[in-house]
């Protein structure tokens, strides 16, 4: 029961600071936007034949991938405020506290992951604008949240496993910035997968993210590969994992 | 009377350096403890292992009834905790900080605000509650953090350096608190200090400790009195007769004659110094010297203790005075 109250505790934190610090808000949505508006439709305005693209405009078409990338890097990037905490000193008075280390690490992984599911929701709800032709049911709807949800809590903990071993924020961005880029652009999220060569093909089915935006495109735009169960089962597998190595990477670390 | 906290050969090395060495501590319920020493002495890094922060290398310690390290959740239960440098979240106000600090420490719901005001009042910030904490000063964050260390209600309370660089006046208030605090609930103290006056003044028992070590422990008062007594320093002619004649008197310690005057120890400086000028007799002038835990670390380490950098130690508290004696 404590340890429940202390979880609402470091969640209540985190998503205060979220909505205090407006810029972050503000600012984690202009790169999803500029995406989906520049790239997207600058890409789009030269592309005729969209067959490969399920017969949508080719903005239309990465929209799912570009909601998991907003997921994606949010989360992970999330990872470089433990580092600031054990900076100044209120890591300690956290972890001076009665909590378990993992109702801790819990407590950050689900404000890092509300924290990327308001921004995610923004996207949801400009789409409708911007993109008429995506569908969007309550069903479609649900889906996609359900593979935000999960994406964002493998990605908040992937984020702060990397900050709870690294000792300054170069170093975070650093090691982020290798992990992150190669799961983005590996994920699928900004092309069709059917005619990559054999070794792209191999290396987007290593990708975890790869199984997040699948799905949202297969409720989305009817398309897929791998249908819906075995993505959601690459997700939950993703999620026991990190959440595991995140408890004991926070049980471990040094202050 | 229980013992809040007990060590025993209590150890943590880092690489080479032994930052605490086989310490041996028994701190009684209620009382205030002071670990006195120069920076780098191991008082933190002693607090960090009872708060559970740090696990020992070597030794026990057993804190509020429980092991640090085979019970280091029902430790931190009992403990409250201000550390050296800023630990409060300078985003949200100081009501939220102990808020959350509340909901953390399993303090029931219900019982929170009634707390929060409480505590806010206790350190007279009940005003600024509902600012955020960034807009505070440093000693207003201090007295928030001590607030929100005694949140809820632990039965031992650790100060790591309380007024670690705060001006005069801001420290004087801190002491205040620090006071109000002894008198109003029921604590034990534990704080680390550098500063001579901080101990004098809060401590009931001071722990002189160098290198990881306890060099001594005692009251300040024994501690003071162990190393003789106050000085009267005079300046007199024939310094080496008067040194003569001092040598039999029994309410004098010591005496010493150094670069043309006395250097002269002695107990119970008010009553005694009329007898100390009876027995001499002329003297130029005169200087009293009172005895500081400054003195009382020189005189068992050997060195000052500003020597190792702490700073702004106001230190020695001289009362010269001069007068003509003709």
């Amino acid at each position: 029961m404590n340890q429940l109250a202390g979880l609402y505790a470091i969640w209540l934190r985190e998503v205060k600071v979220f909505f205090r610090e407006r810029s972050r808000l503000i600012g984690s949505l202009l790169t999803p936007l500029l995406w989906l508006l520049v790239v997207g439709k600058g890409i789009g305005a030269s592309i005729e034949d969209t067959s490969e693209f399920g017969g949508y405009d080719y903005a239309t078409f990465i929209f799912p991938g570009i909601l998991c990338m907003t997921i994606l890097f949010t989360s992970v990037f999330y990872g470089l405020y433990i580092i600031w905490d054990r900076k100044i000193d209120f890591l300690k008075e956290v972890l001076a506290s009665p909590l378990n280390r993992s109702t801790i690490f819990l407590g950050k992984v689900l404000g890092g992951c509300t924290d990327a599911l308001v921004q995610g929701s923004l996207l949801l709800l400009l789409a409708p604008l911007l993109f008429p032709d995506l569908t969007l049911t309550p069903y479609s709807l649900g889906v996609t949240l359900l593979f935000l949800f999960l994406l964002a809590i493998a990605m908040s903990s992937l984020g702060l496993i990397i900050g709870s071993r690294m000792e300054s924020p170069e170093g975070f961005s650093l090691v982020t910035g290798l992990v992150v880029f190669p799961m983005y652009f590996l994920s699928g999220a900004l092309f069709p997968k059917e005619n990559l060569p054999m070794g792209l093909r191999i290396a987007t089915t290593l990708d975890p993210v790869t199984y997040a935006v699948d799905a949202i495109r297969q409720v989305m735009l009817g398309m897929h590969e791998f249908g819906l169960l075995i993505d959601l089962g690459v997700l939950l597998a993703l999620c026991a994992v990190l959440i595991a190595i995140g408890t004991w990477s926070f049980r471990t670390m040094r202050l | 009377m229980t013992a809040a906290i007990r060590t025993r050969k209590l150890t943590k090395r880092f690489g080479e350096l032994v930052a605490v060495d086989e310490l041996d501590l028994a701190i009684t319920e209620g009382e205030v403890f002071g670990l006195l020493g120069p920076n780098g002495a191991g008082k933190t890094t002693t607090l960090s292992m009872l708060a559970t922060l740090l696990a020992p290398d070597g030794g026990t310690a057993t804190v509020a009834g429980h092991d640090v390290q085979r019970a280091p959740a029902q430790v931190r239960q009992h403990i409250g905790m201000v550390f050296q440098d800023p630990s409060s979240d300078d985003i949200l106000t100081g009501r939220e900080n102990l808020y959350l600090h509340g909901l953390m420490y399993g303090v029931p719901r219900r019982e929170i605000p009634g707390r929060v005001a409480e505590a806010l009042e206790l350190v007279a910030l009940e005003n600024r509650g509902n600012d955020r904490v960034r807009t505070y000063s440093g000693g207003m964050r201090r007295r928030l953090e001590l607030a929100r260390g005694l949140l809820h209600h632990p039965r031992i309370l650790f100060l790591d350096e309380p007024t670690l660089g705060l001006d005069p006046q801001t420290r004087e208030r801190i002491w205040t608190h620090i006071e109000t605090i002894v008198a109003e609930r029921k604590v034990t103290i534990i704080l680390t200090t550098h500063y001579m006056e901080e101990a004098d003044r809060l401590c009931d028992r001071i722990a002189i400790i160098d290198h990881g070590r306890i060099v001594t422990l005692d009251t300040p008062e024994a501690l003071k009195e162990s190393v003789g007594g106050d000085t009267v320093r005079l300046e007199l002619a024939e310094a080496e007769a008067a040194h003569q004649r001092l040598s039999t008197l029994d309410f004098i310690s010591r005496c010493e004659v150094r670069g043309g005057g006395l250097d002269v120890a002695l107990a119970d400086v008010p009553r005694n110094l009329p007898r100390l000028f009876n027995a001499v007799g002329e003297v130029e002038s005169f200087a009293v010297h009172t005895t500081t835990l400054n003195d009382v670390f020189l005189h068992y380490t050997g060195r000052d203790i500003r020597d190792e950098g702490g700073e702004g130690t106001m230190g020695w508290m001289r009362k010269v005075q001069s007068v003509r004696n003709r």
